[in-house]
């Protein structure tokens, strides 16, 4: 059998992702038997023009991960997408936007301004913002255009597969890899990991009755590594977010905070969950109502902490 | 997923229907153009507009393109879905076609009534239209289901309200379990004088019906028992029920007094509204039944200090039996009617009355008991210190009708002021004083009535009681109180002089109304009595199917109003008892076990208790006979594991598309 043509690429992303993918250690002599890479910025020497110069879907397998937030990403997507026969989107940001995708809260200019203008370490008097195009005496310089908003993946291009998780967990991106290796491959649009239901279903900790008197943040107190974290307070974005990851953090008692995004056939991840906590918040008192989810701080960051660019709204809309 | 979610494979053929209500849509919709526009939507096969879709003419349209063009899917663009829905569902059964494959378009409510004529109106028509032919296409066969009835009815409260339930079911020849937590049934109708506006002996009419719930075949009945706990649903509850121990045998027992008689030991009468005294071993008044005494564990010296064991000496029955414990057993019924009454308001907290500190202020329960010819006095009015009293003063709507107590009004005070007083003049030819508020006087023959006092020489007073103090002017010898109050009429303060008064005190919900609601899963309204399903169309049922509630247990009401109550709910029962099965709703919520993970965020949430935890697969499953397919757990569930049937996300998010598109 011929070897797989791989390519592996990053957008918006923190290169995380790069890491887990080196994480299936040993395994990766059995990928190198049944794979040639063919373009992976981040290990192999290779230029754009060398991509551009492969005919269409010459790549059989493209990992793709990252948001989409400027146009160079966006270029490349679209690229990549036509050489590529399978195309799969890698990691929450690919998948949902991820942690990029928080900067739909705000638009460009925002941001240009915490940033560029903003933050202490600035010089407030250069007022100096990026310009995607400048001209300088050798000739036209220019960078990528910064978007308003972030894109997922299926947002800009069409995606076959989906590998969730912020970083994605060792044995999920195995599984995906092995079934590419075998042709073994499910339906077209699978999220390919080892549970469709919520992490709950991998959790080990007790679980009674939901009734929220009081939300804690995680340094408040150390809670009973037994019992339920949202039942102790604590909002564990674990009962609306895909398992497969086992239920790492919250085995070291920390809250999930939802990074294998939806189960299965949920549209709307934060909706969700935020409709679940409405649910179980245990007064029927308006005022009390309103004294406890004052401890919920940052609701759209702990309900869309990684699919905003997936969710209903999107965006938030900024006048 | 889920075969709802999914696009069902079949040939979608949408059949539209676009109705005038005469000018009522037509008037502000344009109604042929919003059936023209259907008519160029996908899957739409047919779309025709009728002056009246609810006709049988109208009917008729629907049933002929099902038949005829094998149309099998319905929209409706009409009136709301409350109104006509199970009439067009049934037009698609009758036709072959599974009646949930019908959405209704409310055209009517939801827009020509709320809008002007216009083509913004016939445009928003259009949208609901479009929205409601998305919809449907998602729509799927649901499985309508029936439960058995099991043929067994709990009523609880042997008021007249329970005692009137229990003969009518009875009387058909049905069991009916008939709980009374005092040892005698009764209620407080059995401490009434007379009754209002005949003036009936309230005895000489209530001991009738009690005796013919003794007699009954078909009535198990008891006593100075409670209902602890209510399991199972509609058809097939299990009530568990707590016997208390009365430390008489009721099998042995004669009912010959002799124990009641030589017991050494009283205490205040309950029955009496603590007015007069009764022994530690007791029937609460003369006629109770079961003609069966109780030994009160709290005042019996026997069970205080260990020793007396009087009435046990005297049981010729040898019925006494000290080494009684209270009895837990499971009654099995297929439908429950709760009729445990009101509580009198305590007007203590109305300080400016002085109720509780001025001996000769009554309450109005504590006058019947003084009116009674077997209450304490031998129904011969008197004042606190023996005298008979030469004037009354009788005060409306304390505790009612007050913004500080209960905002309600509680229906029988006025006609029972009205009694007291010509039993005043009856008794004592004294003169009386109505200090009222207004004038309810709202049912059968109650008018005359008040006509009737009008005409002997009562004084009415229109106005609030301000306060009531005692007479402390030298010119008097005897005790005697002061009203002061304002004359809304005369718009004057005036003070009026009495021997006595008596409080119209409110009718409240029972102290532990709360507690009850909870064992059988009632709503309360916002006043604290228990809640029906609809307050006009539906008064006697709640939304726990199968229970019932008659009676004050609902709201304040009279003795005709609360019998007329107890007769409906047990033509409600008998109907299911009788049928032996029952149709329920077909719109319930399913749960997918392949997506519930077990987190538990539903459970405490349904509101019908239809929701339990499977241990064995470790899922969250529905009783499809308790849902009521209100989506709540629908929408808490952070996996999308539970839908409601018909309210699916793609039937809902469709319906937006349509809407919006």
């Amino acid at each position: 059998m011929a070897k797989l043509k791989l390519a592996l690429y990053w957008a918006a992303s923190c290169g995380g992702c790069e890491i887990a993918q080196l994480m299936i250690g040993g395994k990766i002599l059995k990928l190198a038997e049944a794979a040639d890479i063919v373009f992976w910025p981040v290990a192999i020497d290779a230029k754009y023009a060398d991509v551009e110069d492969m005919p269409d879907k010459s790549i059989d397998v493209c990992l793709f991960n990252g948001a989409i937030r400027n146009s160079e990403q966006e270029h490349m997507v679209i690229m990549l997408r036509e050489k590529s026969k399978i195309f799969i989107a890698y990691g929450a940001c690919a998948c949902r936007g991820g942690i990029p995708g928080l900067g739909n809260l705000h638009n460009r200019q925002q941001i240009f301004d915490t940033v560029y203008r903003e933050t202490a370490s600035t010089d407030k008097n250069g007022n100096v913002f990026p310009q995607p195009n400048y001209q300088v005496p050798e000739g036209d310089l220019d960078i990528p255009v910064f978007y308003d908003t972030v894109s997922t993946l299926n947002q800009v291009v069409e995606v076959d597969y989906y590998i969730p998780g912020c970083p994605p967990e060792e044995k999920t991106t195995w599984l995906a890899l092995e079934a590419l290796i075998q042709g073994k491959l499910p339906p077209k649009g699978t999220v390919i990991s080892h549970n469709v239901k919520a992490v709950c279903d991998e959790c080990a900790r007790k679980r009674d009755v939901k009734k929220i008197k009081k939300i804690y943040r995680s340094y408040e107190f150390i809670p009973d590594p037994e019992v339920c974290l949202l039942e102790q307070g604590l909002l564990c974005v674990g009962i609306a977010t895909r398992g497969g990851c086992g239920a790492l953090c919250p085995q070291v008692n920390m809250p999930c905070t939802g990074c294998y995004g939806s189960v299965e056939g949920v549209i709307d991840q934060g909706a969700h969950f935020l409709s679940a906590v409405a649910s179980v918040i245990d007064s029927k008192d308006e005022d009390e109502i309103h004294a406890i989810l004052k401890n919920f701080y940052d609701p759209a960051g702990t309900c869309y902490r990684y699919s905003l660019p997936d969710s209903l709204v999107r965006r938030a809309a900024i006048k | 997923m889920s075969s709802l979610k999914g696009k069902p494979d079949e040939d979608i053929k949408i059949g539209v229907y676009v109705c005038h209500c005469g000018h009522n849509i037509a008037s502000t919709v344009n109604v042929e153009e919003v059936a023209q526009h259907a008519k160029g939507l996908e899957n739409v096969s047919v779309a025709r507009d009728y002056l009246y879709m609810c006709s049988s003419k109208g009917q008729n349209l629907i049933r002929q393109d099902i038949m005829q063009l094998g149309i099998n899917r319905v929209v409706v663009a009409a009136c709301s879905p409350r109104l006509y829905e199970q009439t067009f569902q049934n037009v698609l059964r009758e036709s072959g076609l599974n009646p949930y494959l019908l959405q209704i378009a409310n055209i009517r409510e939801q827009c020509a009534w709320c809008h002007e004529h216009g083509p913004l109106a016939t445009e928003k028509a259009n949208r609901l239209v479009s929205g409601a032919i998305k919809r449907v296409i998602h729509h799927s066969s649901i499985e309508e289901q029936t439960v058995p009835i099991f043929p067994a009815t709990l009523v609880i409260g042997g008021g007249i309200a329970g005692i009137q339930a229990a003969l009518e079911i009875a009387n058909s020849q049905q069991i009916v379990y008939l709980v009374e937590r005092e040892p005698s049934i009764g209620g407080h109708m059995a401490q009434f004088d007379k009754t209002f506006p005949t003036l009936d002996c309230s005895a000489c009419i209530l001991t009738p019906k009690m005796n013919e719930v003794a007699r009954s075949p078909y009535i198990r009945l008891m006593t100075y028992s409670e209902v602890v706990d209510v399991s199972g649903y509609v058809g097939n509850f299990t009530v568990k029920v707590r016997r208390k121990a009365r430390y008489i045998d009721e099998d042995k027992c004669v009912g010959c007094g002799i124990c009641i008689e030589k017991c050494p030991w009283s205490t205040d009468s309950e029955f009496d509204a603590d007015l007069g005294l009764r022994k530690a071993v007791y029937t609460p008044f003369p006629q109770a039944i079961p003609n069966i005494p109780v030994i009160d564990r709290e005042r019996c010296v026997y069970f205080l200090k260990g020793k007396c064991k009087a009435c046990e000496k005297f049981c010729e029955a040898q019925a006494v039996n000290f080494q009684q414990e209270d009895l837990y057993i499971d009654l099995q019924v297929g439908a429950i009617i709760v009729a445990t009454g009101y509580d009198v308001f305590d007007p203590t907290p109305i300080s400016q009355y002085g109720y509780g500190n001025l001996p000769n202020v009554f309450t109005s329960l504590e006058f019947e008991r003084l009116c009674s010819p077997s209450g304490p006095t031998a129904g011969q009015l008197k004042l606190a210190d023996g005298r008979e009293p030469k004037s009354l003063a009788v005060v409306h709507c304390v505790g009612s009708r007050d913004q500080n107590f209960n905002a309600y009004c509680s229906r029988v005070c006025c006609m029972h002021s009205l009694k007291y007083s010509h039993l005043f003049k009856e008794k004592t030819g004294g003169e009386v004083y109505q200090i009222y508020i207004d004038m309810r006087c709202a049912g059968k023959a109650y008018e005359e009535f008040y006509e009737r006092v009008q005409g002997e020489h009562v004084n009415f007073i229109r106005g609030k009681l301000a306060s009531i103090t005692p007479d402390m002017s030298d010119s008097v010898d005897e005790e005697k109180l002061v009203l002061t109050c304002e004359d809304t009429l005369l718009g004057n303060i005036i003070n009026v002089t009495v021997d006595m008064v008596v409080l119209g005190v409110a009718l409240k919900p029972r102290s532990d109304s709360e507690k009850v609601a909870q064992i059988l899963r009632l709503g309360r309204s916002r006043d604290g009595f228990f809640m029906e399903r609809h307050p006009k169309l539906d008064p006697v049922a709640t939304m726990s199917e199968g229970i019932f509630i008659v009676g004050c247990c609902q709201g304040p009401k009279d003795i005709p109003d609360t019998v007329a109550q107890a007769s409906a709910a047990a033509a409600r029962a008998l109907a299911m008892v009788v049928r032996g099965k029952m149709d329920t709703g077909a719109i319930t919520a399913s749960i997918d076990e392949n997506i519930c993970s077990a987190c538990k965020v539903c459970s405490a949430l349904c509101p019908y208790g239809a929701i339990f935890f499977d241990e064995t697969s470790n899922v969250s499953r529905v009783n499809r006979i308790l849902c009521k397919g209100c989506n709540v757990c629908g929408a808490a569930c952070p996996s999308g594991a539970i839908s409601t049937r018909n309210f699916s996300e793609t039937q809902i998010l469709a319906e937006i598309e349509g809407v919006l598109v």
